[in-house]
């Protein structure tokens, strides 16, 4: 692994599309190329490689290996590690980048430990300084961060959602395209998906919304929910919910927003009766407005809102939503 | 069918986040005067899974902890709850690693307690967030590894884990022996019973040292690491927060919409 440089990006494309992480992990790669030398290259899996490896150029890679395969569409655990081993090995990167989503999180530590390289996963900050890597990520669910230096050959990390700002595509950039040549062991494949079951909501997904409505176990039950939704539809936003309504049943989970849920950014996050707990609040927290209604002033949601209503959301709720109602007009 | 579980002592999560505190001399959580450790959340998961697979196999449980520090009554509370044996590795030598460092002392310990058939264990510390040591584990055993498991099945040689994915789920395989984490959604971990909690008290847990398990020390702790912690620190929240009041709750509704649009954000 000696004279490794530049960093190696992940290119995830998910339902047919690229990740927005994939164009972060280029923007990151972008940051950490001065000091590790070389170029910012990225690696693409599926069947429409060749069109993804063009978006990642126009948003920043200077190459693209590709890896065209109609079976590869959705994410394959051995046959993905054997590819970007392989990637690997070929772009030989100092850093290597991964985004902290279901696949990166299965996929990273399995590439990491294979390379012995070092690895720091949900990083909210990555720098490298003469060599050594210093990453920041969230820890205790979010009450605290920490800082992890190493000083390992090769580094693996993996970028927490929006936490770097992808560039704006631009056409004009230019990058090389090549088709990796990565023949897959099918006897080393042992982990098989063998099925896909998407449960997705209708609607504006959570991730991409700008605005979210949530709610939490104040509200008792799941019936106040459709009050929620009612609101999200006024707003032109999406419905989500902390882990205690998710864990209780009255939601799916693919409705949670936190450490261990969706990581949403709206423009404005409105939480109902949640009382903004740390892992909650990690997935929350880089919303530009939180605004929320609760009874208990003490709450702790309060101390990361713009604004605030002390009160029962039984009274509050449908008042506010009446009123948002007359001031859109609808 | 032989099962180990790994489980990881961890301050309570639900700590209230303002008595959460840094000793910045230690670089440590300071610890919160009466708040009990707990044995972390996804790692009780994980004893549930493997308890729930009794129900259509012969299974035996094998739990392993690492850690300093531990309080035998929390730490036995997978005996409680229906497991079989408990190992506590306890060394200076284990303490300061990394993932690289605590998945090779498990991993050594796994090779010690000899032929089993699948590893469950949690998807993430509530302390570190890392969810990385199973996976370390699993290469240092050359496993095959699943994650985020909210249902495991055992049949035919293989295991059959519904894995958690944020639009839905995915159905996951791979031939035993295996390892797998196990999410939250796998559902409540049982109540240990009153004659779970009398047969946990008659047993006491096994104590391995580094020698025991046969660990190379300088693959163990602070020596074993690739990445150390340099610093650990609360991230300053910013804003204030604008308490809108009306005559009633029903009038700050509405203020607060009116509010809202002011500022543009509706
Ligand atoms: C490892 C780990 C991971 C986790 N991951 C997540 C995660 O991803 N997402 C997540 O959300 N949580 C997560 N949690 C759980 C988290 O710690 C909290 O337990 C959870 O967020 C609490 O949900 P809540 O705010 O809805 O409920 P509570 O904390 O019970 O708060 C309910 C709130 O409702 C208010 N209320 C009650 N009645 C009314 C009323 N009539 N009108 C107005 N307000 C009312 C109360 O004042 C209170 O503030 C995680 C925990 C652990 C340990
Ligand atoms: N000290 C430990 N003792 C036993 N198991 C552990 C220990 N540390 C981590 N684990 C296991 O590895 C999982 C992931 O831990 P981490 O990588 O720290 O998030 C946990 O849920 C545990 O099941």
């Amino acid at each position: 692994m000696a004279d490794n440089r530049g960093v190696l990006v992940f290119g995830e494309v998910k339902d047919g599309a690229l990740t927005g992480l994939a164009r972060e992990g280029v923007a990151l790669g972008l940051q950490l190329a001065g000091e590790a030398g070389g170029q910012v290259t990225a690696i693409v899996i599926g069947p429409d490689a060749e069109a993804q490896a063009k978006e990642l150029i126009a948003s920043g890679a200077q190459k693209v290996y590709t890896f065209e395969s109609a079976d590869l569409a959705d994410y394959q655990p051995d046959a993905y590690l054997q590819v970007l081993l392989k990637a690997v090995e070929t772009a030989n990167p100092k850093v290597i980048v991964l985004g902290q989503t279901d696949t990166g999180k299965d996929l990273a530590p399995k590439l990491a430990f294979r390379l012995k390289s070092s690895l720091s996963m949900d990083c909210v900050d990555v720098t490298l300084e003469d060599g050594k890597l210093v990453a920041t990520k969230p820890v205790y669910g979010g009450n605290a961060q920490g800082i992890y230096e190493s000083d390992a050959d090769l580094h693996a990390v993996t970028l927490r959602a929006k936490a770097v700002e992808a560039l704006e595509p631009d056409g004009s950039r230019l990058g090389e395209i090549v088709a990796l040549d990565a023949p897959i062991d099918e006897s080393a494949v042992r982990v098989r998906v063998v099925e896909v079951k998407r449960q997705e909501a209708e609607g504006i997904r959570l991730e991409d919304a700008s605005v979210v409505v949530s709610g939490g176990r104040g509200f008792g039950g799941p019936e106040p929910f459709e009050q929620l939704e009612e609101l999200a539809k006024v707003l032109g936003g999406a419905v989500g919910a902390s882990r205690a309504v998710c864990d209780a049943g009255w939601l799916d989970h693919s409705y949670q927003v936190g450490l261990t849920g969706k990581t949403v950014t709206p423009d404005l996050y409105i939480a109902v009766a949640i009382s903004g707990a740390s892992q909650h609040m990690a997935g929350c927290s880089g919303s530009k407005n939180i605004v929320s209604i609760n009874k208990d002033k003490d709450s702790n949601i309060f101390k990361e809102s713009r604004f605030g209503v002390v009160g029962s959301w039984e009274e509050v709720l449908p008042a506010f939503i009446e009123m948002v109602k007359e001031l859109r007009g609808s | 069918m032989h099962v180990i579980c790994f489980i990881k002592q961890v301050m309570d999560p639900e700590t209230p986040t303002a008595s959460f505190k840094i000793d910045s001399a230690t670089n440590a959580v300071a610890p919160v005067q009466g708040v009990a450790p707990v044995v972390n959340g996804f790692d009780e998961n994980a004893v549930e899974a493997a308890l729930r697979l009794k129900e259509d196999h012969d299974v035996t449980i094998t739990v392993i902890s690492l850690g300093k520090n531990l309080v035998l009554d929390v730490i036995k509370k997978p005996l409680s709850m229906g497991a079989d044996e408990l190992i506590l590795l306890q060394d200076d030598a284990f303490e300061d690693g990394d993932a690289y460092s605590i998945g090779y002392a498990l991993a050594m310990a796994v090779k010690k307690v000899g032929d089993f058939d699948l590893i469950i264990c949690g998807r993430q510390a509530s302390d570190t967030d890392r969810g990385q040591v199973a996976l370390a584990v699993a290469e240092n055993l050359g496993l095959p590894a699943i994650t985020m498991a909210k249902r495991v099945e055992v049949k035919d040689g293989k295991v059959v884990v519904e894995r958690v994915r944020t639009d839905g789920s995915e159905i996951v395989e791979a031939p035993l022996p295996a390892l797998v984490t196990v999410s939250n959604e796998l559902g409540e971990p049982r109540y240990p019973t009153l004659r779970g909690i009398m047969q946990a008290g008659r047993k006491s847990p096994t104590v391995w040292t580094a020698a025991d398990i046969g660990a190379d020390p300088a693959k163990l702790g602070a020596n074993g690491r690739v990445v150390s912690l340099s610093k650990l620190f609360i991230p300053e929240v910013e804003g204030e927060c604008e308490l809108i009041e009306g005559e009633n709750d029903a009038d700050a509704g509405r203020k607060l919409a009116l509010k809202l649009r002011e500022a543009k954000l509706i």
